[in-house]
């Protein structure tokens, strides 16, 4: 269902069920949020934060969504040095939360508002899904190897001390010993959660990004 | 980095929540932002027509005229507004610059008038889009070449040159005789002697009146002398003119090598061999083929035709064209030859004795030439041969105008591929510089970050904002952001020089040293993966082997080596092992700090483990203290 600026109706639902089948389709499609209302709402931003974040927002994607190409695009801009790629894919799925392959401005300042005004444990939660790449409920090592590979190659090459190849594999073994309670091979999210609680440095970084808007 | 994307910072920020949970020590604090105003619209009056923005959209940009303080200098206190005197259009494009971080040139704009609009808004040219950027360049380079020219018309008014060597005055003259009067009167001088000695080939071979005897000889032979004057004359002209420019080349290797002196040399030869053969009657047979080499000087034309020049290089660009049209010619030759020879072996008297002398017939007959020495008479013979010289007009006929619109295809294509690719040269440099610079900018800002953070906890404000005057808020998140990552993957940004020497130096370090594993005589002993590493080192007395060839890595997943060319703290295999035994314990340092007074604190649970290690330095020392030694214990937090 394509939307187009002179719609009347404004409508909550995405309109990236077209497929990718028709290539101009897509580029003319066009989504509108919800109201600001609403969002202030449902969000904990204040209705002139919101103003700023889809003034944003609205700038680097005129069409109102963002697909996963545009999302790495700018996620890169932000790391010269390394190969963000990976990272941005992992990301642009923690957003997604509807997984309908694009990342509208409710899904966006939905996750915006658990990361910057949400509470400790909404947070760790966030992260949680974060890493958990196919959302079954557990962080298995593999998940977390690709996960920590892909932080690693934001670094890129020239770092101090050098990177070796199995620098990833010792911090998710770091990571395991932390987080996996019951030795069981598999991070739950209780007991990623009651780890977390219980480490200052992590607790402390959880506030770190409170003025951010 | 782009305004747009600016504005996707906070997004960036926000999700590096992401990462704390993986990192084992402690984030940097992040950068207040001092005085947060409320965001406001200002009105930007240029010569009358009203531009309104954000105020934070121009401040994206803080080094140009409408991102810093110096727009105050325009600021008009009755109207409330910025008031410039300029051309409203560019204003436009300038203004869309701050918007969308994109600045655009509009094609029906002089190109002079833009500059000058850029310069006055303080905007550098080179962040012109790409979109534009090469229309620009082309206007640009079409201004200075007008530009130069009126300096040279000028100047050759004048009559004043800069002064170029001798040498170079020369070559210069040789290559544009429009450059003095000397130049080209040489010019004229050698195409007329050119000629000259072209004349004269030709001439030498008409016969000339007879001499009693009714014998017709040709002028050659008539007026030899003359004949032998004029050639070296015109040899000794050559020859001095090659020697010239042989001297005056830039590259003489290169000269020698080209096209046109192998020209000159082939047209100089023959007369240098007749001198030194003229004794010996043998070779006078081979002597006079080598005067047919003399006809070459006329391509010695081509330095003094453009269109030679250019006819010669399409035709070495059309090789591979004129390469099928000379196959395929062949093949039919060869094809309708056999044809031709065993239809007429049965006819007597036949003039096609073997295939190669039926060729002949082919030849002539597929070009429309027809001779008529060599004709078919057996029926068969005549039925094939009007075959062939149909057929010869096909062949003919249809790679030819294939082959001319290539000439002109092939010639524009070169010509468009080769801007493209400078073009896409200077794209790729100017897109690596940018990210060359946005992280140079970001290792810059860590080595004064030691100051700003040492500043920032003594609360000292005024000298924070003379450090900080540099970057802006947005800089100073970004860098924040990269600092994060670093602290969350124990490794740092450097740049690509520095990680050259590290990585020559490891390799160099690969050589164990016995010593004995004395921990305790190593101070300045940090293993705190928080430590920020300083670019002076110090050679720590009791040197060791780099630990980084070490078997029992695998066991102690927690061990850490660098790789720097600072000797690095090892222990023997036993007490390693003795280590390990004890588990993956939290080995923490104790966070040993090198930056001024940011003092980490340890969990309470860790205790710095092993007995041998030396307390850790108080954390007030000061930013000198070198700390990295190279076996880093990564530190595992106790829970």
């Amino acid at each position: 269902m394509k939307l187009l600026p002179c719609s009347a109706a404004k409508t909550t639902s995405p309109v990236t069920q077209n497929t990718v089948e028709d290539e101009m389709e897509m580029a003319t499609v066009r989504h509108r949020p919800e109201a600001l209302e609403l969002l202030e709402a449902q969000s904990k931003f204040t209705k002139k934060e919101l103003q700023i974040l889809y003034r944003g927002f609205k700038n680097e994607c005129p069409s109102g969504v963002v697909n996963e190409e545009t999302f790495k695009e700018i996620y890169s801009q932000f790391f010269p040095q390394g190969d963000s790629t990976t990272y941005a894919h992992f990301l642009f799925n923690a957003f997604d939360t509807d997984h309908n392959g694009s990342v509208s401005f409710e899904d966006f300042v939905m996750g915006l508002s658990i990361l910057l005004r949400g509470t400790v444990q909404e947070k760790l939660n966030w992260a949680f899904n974060l890493y958990d790449i196919n959302k079954d409920g557990y962080i298995t090592k593999e998940e977390m190897l690709d996960i920590m590979k892909a932080i690693y190659d934001m670094m890129g090459k020239c770092t101090y001390p050098v990177l070796k190849e199995d620098t990833p594999r010792q911090h998710v073994e770091t990571f395991f010993q932390k987080m996996d309670k019951n030795k069981d091979g598999v991070v739950t999210i209780d007991e990623f959660i009651e780890s977390c609680q219980k480490d200052e440095n992590i607790m402390r970084s959880m506030q770190l990004f409170e003025n951010v808007i | 980095m782009a305004a747009g994307v600016a504005a996707w910072l906070p997004f960036a920020r926000a999700a590096a929540i992401g990462w704390m949970p993986v990192a084992n020590c402690p984030m940097p604090l992040a950068p207040t932002e001092k005085n947060k105003r409320q965001d406001e619209l200002i009105i930007l009056n240029v010569s009358g027509r009203r531009f309104q923005t954000w105020r934070t959209t121009l401040e994206r940009y803080p080094d140009t005229l409408l991102g810093s303080t110096e727009k105050e200098f325009f600021f008009n206190e009755d109207t409330k507004e910025y008031f410039f005197d300029r051309d409203p259009e560019v204003f436009r494009c300038i203004l869309n610059f701050y918007r969308t971080g994109k600045l655009h040139y509009p094609r029906y704009e002089c190109i002079s008038a833009y500059d000058e609009e850029l310069a006055f808004y303080g905007i550098l040219p080179e962040i012109i889009g790409d979109c534009c950027y090469e229309e620009y360049k082309d206007r640009k380079r079409e201004n200075a070449e007008r530009l130069m020219d009126d300096n040279d018309s000028e100047n050759n008014q004048e009559g004043s040159m800069p002064s170029l060597s001798f040498r170079q005055t020369m070559w210069r003259a040789f290559e544009n005789p429009h450059t003095s009067t000397l130049a080209l009167v040489f010019y004229y001088v050698t195409g007329f002697f050119i000629a000259v000695s072209v004349i004269t080939n030709v001439v030498e071979t008409v016969p000339c009146g007879t001499v009693p005897g009714n014998k017709e000889l040709p002028c050659g032979e008539r007026y030899a002398v003359a004949f032998f004057c004029l050639d070296t004359a015109c040899v000794m002209i050559f020859t001095v003119e090659y020697l010239l420019r042989l001297f005056a080349a830039p590259s003489r290797y290169r000269f020698i090598r080209s096209v046109m002196s192998i020209i000159d040399v082939v047209a100089i030869m023959p007369y240098y061999i007749g001198l030194v053969m003229t004794n010996n009657e043998d070779v006078s047979g081979a002597f006079v083929t080598l005067r047919v080499f003399r006809v070459f000087r006329i391509f010695k034309f081509s330095r003094h035709s453009q269109g030679l020049r250019i006819l010669g290089y399409t035709l070495k660009s059309c090789a591979s064209e004129l390469g099928f049209l000379l196959f395929s010619l062949t093949m039919a030759i060869i094809i309708f030859a056999t044809v031709m020879f065993y239809a007429e072996k049965g006819s007597s008297a036949s003039k096609f004795t073997s295939i190669p002398a039926s060729f002949w017939y082919t030849i002539v007959t597929m070009t429309t030439l027809g001779y008529g020495d060599m004709v078919p008479k057996t029926i068969a013979g005549k039925i094939f041969g009007s075959i062939c010289s149909l057929s010869g007009v096909l062949v003919i006929a249809l790679p030819v105008p294939v082959i001319v619109s290539n000439f002109s295809r092939i010639y524009h294509q070169n010509q468009r591929a080769d801007k493209r690719r400078a073009q896409k040269k200077a794209r790729l440099a100017r897109i690596r510089v940018a990210k060359t610079g946005s992280s140079n900018a970001y290792l810059h800002s860590k080595r004064n970050g030691l100051l700003n953070e040492a500043l920032e906890l003594t609360g000292s404000t005024e000298d924070e904002q003379h450090t900080t005057k540099g970057t802006s808020l947005i800089e100073s998140q970004h860098h924040h952001l990269l600092h994060c990552l670093e602290k969350t993957t124990n490794h740092e940004f450097i740049d690509e020089q520095l990680f050259e020497q590290n990585c020559m130096e490891s390799s160099m370090q690969n050589y164990p040293s016995s010593r004995s594993p004395s921990l305790s005589s190593h101070h300045g002993l940090t293993t705190s993966c928080c430590s920020r590493r300083h670019k002076k080192t110090t050679h720590l007395p009791n040197s060791s082997v780099p630990a980084t060839r070490l078997r029992s890595m695998q066991e102690l997943s927690t061990i850490h080596i660098q790789c720097s060319e600072q000797p690095s703290l090892t222990t023997s295999r036993s007490s390693l092992n003795m280590k390990s035994d004890d588990g993956l314990r939290p080995n923490c340092k104790a966070a040993q700090i090198t930056t001024a007074i940011i003092s980490i604190p340890t969990p309470p649970a860790l205790t710095p483990e092993g007995e041998s290690r030396p307390p850790p330095s108080s954390p007030g020392h000061s930013t000198n203290i070198s700390t990295t030694t190279t076996s880093n214990i990564v530190k595992v937090s106790a829970l």
